[in-house]
């Protein structure tokens, strides 16, 4: 049960029924779709990038509690950074999620997420959205897939 | 509560209507933990687990008779060759086909269909023509004959379902019109548990002369399937999910449809004579075997139909119904748990989803009480479009689960509702 709660954490639970940013953004200048056909998970990414800086990002789309969860997170870590600080960023999830650097006290508020790691299933619930987002800052063309 | 649990053991006890723990006694797979609680195996329409009869067939291939079949004048190919033809024709009486002859071994039901495309379809299908599928389709059912349609030119009519995912068979007459070369058709879906009139389907089919392949991969391992009562041509299962191994399946067709299609692959033991002239291809059913077969799992397959048919195949039926009903009860009682698929004749699947709580999350919760079950589309992703739903889990039940296994089930479903709450 504890591996349980460590995954489900109130703060992942918390963003799963009030999402951060959930909704379409107006006037978006780099969007991305993103999509896990292993379970159907689905996101579509909206950010507003001037001068290199992230000015604000939101999201939509359907995905179970730690993949809504991470691109709530997600979008809430990014606004206000510089685009190119985005890829270190996840770099460091991606290493907290596959166990390299332990609990990663640099990880702020996304230290919530280092519960997934006992669950080798759900990394790309988690993963989606920082792909969905590399892929608007690249300016992608196809829908981002996890497979 | 107390009650129920003895109300439960009257109903799987010794000696009473199904002897449910001798039975799976014969599964070693079923007794073990998951996260410290007894496994509780509830993906049975993913793959079902092995009697040890299989196991045990198995292991005796490889220990003793290994060998290739066909060629060796040794003694332990003819072993080899004796046991895999002997499968088939097991395998042959099982499903109450004419002959041997008919009965083709495949990797799995998708192969069978793969080869039906490629084979009739290079024969029989030609731009305009029509293949006509159902909204119920496993995706191995569905993206072969878009294939086909693309190459040839060919078009896919899709019958519909109603709200309670049965076809809708008024539908299904206009469907199948003078262009139609090919009924493809599940006798089962594997993701709702709807049972379709195959029967009537084969018949409607028949009075326009279109002949009809029956996905079977659902219906085989559950209830007794006589392809010559049905009169399909064409009928595929897979192996693994009918209680044998990975790797292997069939694919019956009707003698007069298989002497008139091209081979599938080619390769040895599909010929007869090779020149670079001309080759002869190899009669029935070699001509659609290419290659060294899976000999082991032809072996393994005809062991578990076998242990099935022991077992009586109308009790399984009447066993897994029994355990439907009560698992129908018990999910729909469940406040914010809604069930997906309500056919009038239904499999012994329980596909659902809980308000708030996504699938794969249940899915995780449940496997930490033990629980496998299956969480996402399905592979029948239109089935989830139809009912608005991104996925469903699914609890797929087999003759060796109990009743006492259903409320561990309810449980868990409870405890992800307060997770979540």
């Amino acid at each position: 049960m504890s591996e349980l709660r460590e995954l489900y954490q109130q703060v992942i639970l918390d963003h799963n029924r009030k999402p951060r940013n959930f909704r379409t953004l107006e006037g978006a200048n780099r969007t991305a779709e993103g999509y896990n056909p292993l379970c159907g998970d689905q996101i579509t990414l909206y950010l507003n990038v001037e001068d290199g800086m992230i000015k604000d990002a939101a999201f939509q789309g359907t995905g179970c509690a730690i993949s809504k969860a991470a691109a709530s997170m997600m979008t809430a870590s990014v606004i206000g950074k510089p685009e190119g600080e985005v890829d270190a960023l996840f770099h460091r999830v991606h290493a907290m999620l596959t166990g390299e650097n332990g609990t990663a006290p640099e990880m702020g508020k996304l230290a919530v997420f280092s519960g997934v790691r006992e669950f080798p299933s759900r990394i790309k619930c988690v993963t989606l959205a920082w792909h969905t987002l590399q892929a608007a800052l690249t300016g992608a063309a196809e829908p981002v897939s996890t497979e | 509560m107390m009650s129920t649990a003895r109300a439960t053991m009257a109903r799987d006890a010794p000696g009473t209507l199904w002897d449910v723990e001798r039975i799976r006694k014969d599964f070693p797979a079923l007794h073990q933990e998951v996260h410290g609680k007894p496994l509780v195996y509830f993906d049975n329409a993913a793959t079902s687990q092995k009697p040890q009869v299989v196991i045990d067939a198995l292991v005796a291939y490889y220990s003793l008779d290994n060998s290739n079949v066909h060629r060796g004048v040794h003694r332990l190919s003819e072993r080899a060759t004796e046991a895999y033809e002997g499968a088939r024709t097991r395998i042959q009486r099982h499903i109450n086909a004419a002959s041997p002859r008919e009965i083709i071994f495949v990797r799995q039901a998708t192969e069978g269909i793969n080869l039906v495309m490629s084979s009739f379809g290079r024969a029989f299908v030609g731009a305009g023509d029509e293949i006509v599928i159902s909204a119920i389709e496993h995706h191995s059912n569905i993206v072969p004959w878009q294939m086909l349609c693309e190459e040839k030119g060919a078009i896919l009519r899709v019958v519909p379902i109603d709200d309670r995912g049965d076809l809708i068979m008024e539908e299904y007459a206009r469907l199948v019109g003078p262009r139609a070369k090919l009924v493809a058709m599940t006798q089962v879906s594997n993701a709702l548990g709807t049972v379709t009139p195959i029967k009537q389907i084969i018949e409607m089919a028949h009075r326009q002369n279109v002949p009809v392949l029956v996905d079977g991969a659902q219906a085989v391992p559950h209830q007794r399937v006589d392809v010559r009562e049905l009169d399909c041509d064409f009928y595929v299962f897979s192996g693994h999910k009918a209680y044998g191994p990975t790797g292997i399946g069939v694919l019956y067709g009707k003698e007069q449809w298989l002497d008139r299609m091209p081979p599938f692959q080619g390769g040895g033991d599909m010929i007869k004579l090779v020149t670079f002239e001309k080759t002869t291809y190899n009669e029935l059913p070699y001509k659609f075997e290419a290659g060294t077969p899976h000999i082991a799992g032809a072996i393994g397959l005809a062991a578990g139909l076998d242990y099935i048919a022991g077992l009586g195949l109308d009790r399984i039926g009447d066993y897994e119904h029994a355990l439907l009903a009560y698992g129908t009860e018990l999910l729909s009682a469940i406040r914010g748990v809604r069930l997906i698929g309500a056919a009038r004749h239904k499999a012994a699947v329980l596909s659902f989803v809980l308000d708030g709580v996504h699938a794969h999350d249940l899915g995780t919760v449940l496997d930490h009480q033990g629980v496998a079950i299956r969480a996402g589309h399905h592979c029948a992703m239109p089935v989830m479009e139809r009912f608005g739903v991104p996925a469903t889990a699914r609890a797929s039940l087999a003759f060796y689960n109990t009743h006492a296994e259903l409320e561990t089930l309810a449980g868990a479903i409870q405890e992800a509702r307060e997770i979540f709450g």
